[in-house]
């Protein structure tokens, strides 16, 4: 019962809020029109008398339709917080445009290119409608017997009225609702493509997010252990040099503990390389990817024109798909030679990896037959950024993989 | 022989303080910037510098910067720089004004130990040292030359002679015979059409032909 009530007035608050709002609204157009018919009378009637008025004439008939498109988003505000506050319903702003939007844009007559104006617009009539038709029910349902309060007995019975105005708010706030559903917020497309944009924004965050880690790691593994591991292999190598004349099995000891030093030193830089190298960051790609080049098992030539640097993390799946691709084709392709082209054409990013192998690869689900789960993981990573990949791998060879990148993902 | 040393890591620095003094060497001054180690050579004068390349304050090529500042000013300076990685434009800047003194190591290698020791005695001697993932990676790049005319095993010896190795030292490492190398290295000479009258440049030039620096 509590609740019902509670939920009643708040409909009620609802339409008695919303016929304010349309007063104001009427308020201002009043003001705007006469405002206007003013400025033309003034021109036209009493013209000449000094140019600071007509200048001041001027500029309030030019700039009257886009206060009134002003007014109109600001009471379109005041609507949505009245939803948002009162009703309980939250409706997201439509896209909207500001003075300095216009002055961005260079161009003045935006607002009546975007539907929002004109929805909204339909809206403040639609509302106004709604909202004062209720008012005028709940008030009609609440006071009709005060004109006839002198007659008691019919005073009395048209008392049971009231109880019509619980029902009149609702219907009126049912109505109100879908009127500002369907006009306040942004479009049904609008929401969409907003909804693109967000995905498509936190997509890049967490993908640039992930890149930025490996960075991390890679200085926190450089600063850290591998200083350490350098330190320590230096100094097993040292007593290795002055325990020429120590008894065999120490010598030995410290032999194989100096030679493991040097190969965890070794797998560790190879673990940093697959990570994030840190020449990618320091010199770029043209930098990293002759390292992989040269550490490919079949020769590579290599040819990288990028004027202009691409994003960390462009840059980092581009590196990476060079590797995968170059270690696919030692493993998979027979290949006798590899060539890699990487250029920067526009905002694009192609990469090109091309190898005289016996070909047959392809992005297969079966697990990592033909390099398929390598291949298939570069796949993703390049459309983590709205890239695409690309292998044409006929059997018999040759295998041709390409990639494409925004660069500024 | 005077050694001055710029690694920004304490730890490292100290471990090589003590490999260098153990190993004979005078290390007059220990360093941690570019800034501090031309500071140190201006006063100390030294007959080497080791060098890493990542230092403060900008954590990129400080070393670089600063060991070429020190092949200008001070060309009796030997330079041994050592890398997290290896960027052939840090080598051809190195190498591009003299193959001589100049040192290109992976920063690894100072842990073996004794190589390390052997390739920077060969650079304060005036010899060169390249790290052998230094010269894989400026192969890639070589534009088709006449360096595509030499056999592999040629290219071998002439890979080793780009890391600095005398013949003997050649020789030793592809366990071969000191004759069958200077056949090797002849027969890259004429390939490479060196003239007999450049004697004692024709394994410079042929070193800066392999490596892509246009010989000066």
């Amino acid at each position: 019962m509590q609740r019902w009530l509670a939920e009643t007035g708040r409909a009620a608050g609802s339409v008695f809020a919303g016929v304010f709002v349309a007063g104001l609204t009427a308020l201002a157009v009043m003001v705007l029109f006469v405002s206007w018919i003013w400025s033309f009378a003034a021109l036209f009637v009493v013209a000449g008398l000094s140019p600071i008025y007509d200048v001041l004439w001027i500029t309030l008939i030019v700039a009257n339709p886009w206060l009134l498109w002003w007014i109109f988003d600001r009471l379109g505000d005041v609507h949505r917080a009245r939803f948002r506050r009162i009703l309980r319903e939250p409706i997201p702003d439509p896209p909207q445009v500001t003075f300095r939007d216009l002055v961005r844009l260079r161009n003045p007559f935006v607002p009546w290119r975007m539907p929002s104006t004109y929805r909204q617009f339909a809206y403040h009539v639609s509302g106004a409608v709604i909202n004062g038709l209720g008012a005028v029910l709940m008030l009609t349902c609440g006071l009709a017997w005060l004109p006839v309060i002198s007659d008691w007995w019919l005073s009395l019975s048209l008392v049971p009225l009231i109880l019509g105005i619980p029902v009149v708010a609702r219907g009126a706030v049912a109505a109100d609702r879908a009127a500002g559903r369907a006009l306040l917020g942004p479009t049904k497309a609008q929401q969409l493509s907003r909804r693109v944009d967000d995905l498509a924004r936190s997509r890049a965050e967490v993908v640039a997010a992930t890149d930025a880690e490996r960075r991390r790691i890679e200085r926190d593994l450089h600063d850290g252990p591998q200083q350490r591991l350098v330190s320590l292999a230096m100094n097993l190598g040292m007593a290795r040099e002055r325990l020429t004349d120590e008894s065999p099995p120490l010598r030995a000891a410290i032999e194989s503990a100096h030679e493991e030093a040097l190969a965890a030193l070794t797998e560790l830089r190879q673990f940093v390389r697959e990570l994030h190298p840190a020449v990618l960051n320091d010199r770029g790609l043209d930098a990293a990817l002759s390292g992989i080049a040269a550490r490919a098992p079949v020769p590579v030539r290599l040819t990288v024109d990028i004027p202009v640097r691409c994003s960390p993390t462009v840059e980092a799946i581009a590196y990476f798909v060079v590797s995968e691709a170059l270690t696919n084709v030692a493993k998979h392709a027979q290949a006798t030679r590899a060539d890699v082209t990487v250029e920067r054409v526009g905002d694009q990013l192609f990469v090109s990896v091309i190898d005289d192998g016996r070909g047959g690869a392809r992005l297969s689900d079966g697990g990592g037959v033909d390099g398929g789960t390598g291949l298939r993981g570069l796949g993703r990573r390049a459309a983590a950024v709205d890239g695409t990949l690309a292998i044409q791998s006929p059997h018999g060879g040759p295998t041709a993989i390409t990639v494409v990148l925004p660069c500024e993902s | 022989m005077r050694v001055v040393i710029a690694e920004d890591s304490v730890l490292l620095r100290a471990g090589l303080t003590t490999l260098l003094t153990n190993a004979g060497f005078d290390v007059v001054a220990a360093v941690g910037d570019g800034a501090a180690l031309l500071r140190a050579v201006e006063e100390h004068r030294p007959d080497a510098v080791v060098v890493d390349v990542r230092m403060p304050p900008t954590h990129t090529d400080e070393g670089i910067r600063a060991a070429l500042v020190i092949r200008r000013q001070h060309p009796e300076v030997a330079v041994m720089v050592l890398s997290q990685y290896v960027e052939e434009r840090y080598a051809t800047d190195l190498l591009s004004t003299r193959t001589s003194g100049v040192g290109y190591l992976l920063k690894d290698r100072v842990a073996q130990v004794s190589d390390f020791l052997e390739a920077l005695r060969r650079v304060i001697a005036g010899g060169t040292a390249l790290d052998p993932e230094v010269i894989a990676q400026l192969l890639v790049r070589r534009p088709s030359d006449p360096l595509d005319r030499l056999t592999p095993r040629e290219l071998e010896v002439l890979r080793l002679m780009a890391e600095g190795r005398s013949n003997s030292g050649v020789a030793e490492q592809l366990h071969i015979s000191q004759s069958a190398v200077e056949k090797y290295v002849s027969s890259i000479f004429t390939k490479l059409d060196l003239a007999v009258a450049d004697a004692d440049h024709r394994r410079v030039l042929a070193v800066l032909r392999f490596i892509g620096v246009s010989a000066p």
